[in-house]
């Protein structure tokens, strides 16, 4: 017997998984957003507003978290192509689990694809998807220290979306406090608060994403 | 569950290792776990005892499990501190404006094997 050090994250092998898929989505122009927050925050609401408000764009939905069955009901309602993830009873997508589900829905005929990850802010944190954009959902009855307890979700987001700003009289939470802590971890990170409920604050998410889509689609140009 | 996600990207770490060294064997594994990782040791052995004997190479191994120090840093006086022993109010300042520095890493260190 020999020993091999390896000093590898145990994500290693996900990891790479990930990078090959974003290399392939960036190939076919496609974006992929990995939408994660805690159970409940408001995700699928979110993803609702969206497609209501965007109807030029064409948007279609993986739907991996606990009421996956509900959630893709209430998406195809509003005229969106949305499939369940198979999870395995896992608490997190992986990049292989990921794959399977895009390859499912395909990537023809498709703007932008939303992965509504399972709800739990540790375990999606750590394992890469292979989205191009991770984007966050805090909710303000989830108060303003959840960077403090969660940082490294903050840290591999490139959007925080705080959202319900509708009930921000019934709740103690500081929002300038909040983007504070945030930036602090990540000072790169883009914040958009919204009600996914009156619509307040949706046009900023939404211009953001229509440009995105539009940098995904030409750079396969490049 | 948490537990056995974690064994099965350990167990295809290893598998694509073991393919690219020639492994036919492993005999041990030694894990690097942090204290605050969040991975409850009892349910991970198991989860790792109940996936080994059905893989050939990792059948016959040993897992050695290290355990790393968490360690929070707080903002406000800048001064670090033991996080299982604190917690997130700072013991110098009182602050709670404080932020782990490491302690949730799960790293794979090395491994015990035969090869051809
Ligand atoms: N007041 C308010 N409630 C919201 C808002 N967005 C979502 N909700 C409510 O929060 C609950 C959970 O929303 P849902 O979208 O299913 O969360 P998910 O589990 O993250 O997909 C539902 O009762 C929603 O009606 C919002 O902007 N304002
Ligand atoms: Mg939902
Ligand atoms: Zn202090």
């Amino acid at each position: 017997m020999k020993v091999i050090e390896l000093k590898k994250s145990v994500t290693d092998s996900n990891d790479r998984d990930a990078a090959l898929l974003r290399r392939e989505l960036d190939e076919k122009g496609m974006l992929l957003i990995n939408l994660m927050s805690a159970a409940g925050s408001g995700k699928t609401t979110f993803l609702s507003r969206t497609i209501t408000d965007l109807k030029d764009l064409r948007i279609a939905v993986i739907e991996a978290d606990i009421e996956s069955v509900v959630d893709a009901e209430r998406i195809a309602k509003l005229g969106a192509r949305s499939i369940q993830a198979h999870t395995d009873g896992m608490c997190h997508m992986d990049a292989g689990m990921t794959r399977e589900a895009v390859e499912s829905i395909g990537t023809d005929e498709t703007d932008v694809l939303f992965l509504e990850n399972i709800g739990n802010l540790i375990c999606p944190a750590e394992y890469d998807t292979g989205a191009q954009r991770n984007v966050m959902i805090l909710s303000v009855p989830e108060g303003d220290d959840k960077p403090l307890k969660y940082p490294l979700m903050f840290e591999n987001s490139n959007v925080l979306i705080i959202t319900k700003t509708d009930t921000m009289s019934y709740f103690d939470f500081d929002m300038d406090k909040c983007i504070e802590r945030v930036r602090r971890l990540n000072p790169f990170i883009e914040i958009f608060p919204v009600s996914a409920k009156t619509g307040e604050g949706m046009d900023e998410w939404e211009k953001w994403l229509i440009r995105e889509v539009q940098e995904t689609k030409n750079r396969r140009k490049r | 569950m948490h537990e056995m996600g974690i064994v099965l990207h350990i167990a295809k770490t290893l598998n694509e290792t073991a393919e690219e060294e020639k492994i036919t064997k492993i005999g041990s594994v030694t894990l690097q776990v942090g204290e605050v990782s969040g991975i409850i040791t009892d349910l991970f052995v198991d989860c790792w005892n109940y996936f080994k004997v059905r893989n050939e190479i990792l059948k016959d191994s040993e897992l050695k499990l290290e355990t790393l120090p968490a360690v929070t840093f707080c903002g406000d006086c800048e001064k670090t501190y033991p996080t299982v022993k604190y917690g997130r109010e700072c013991p110098y300042c009182g602050s709670y404006e404080t932020w782990l520095l490491t302690g949730n890493e799960c790293i794979i260190k090395e491994i015990e094997a035969e090869t051809l």
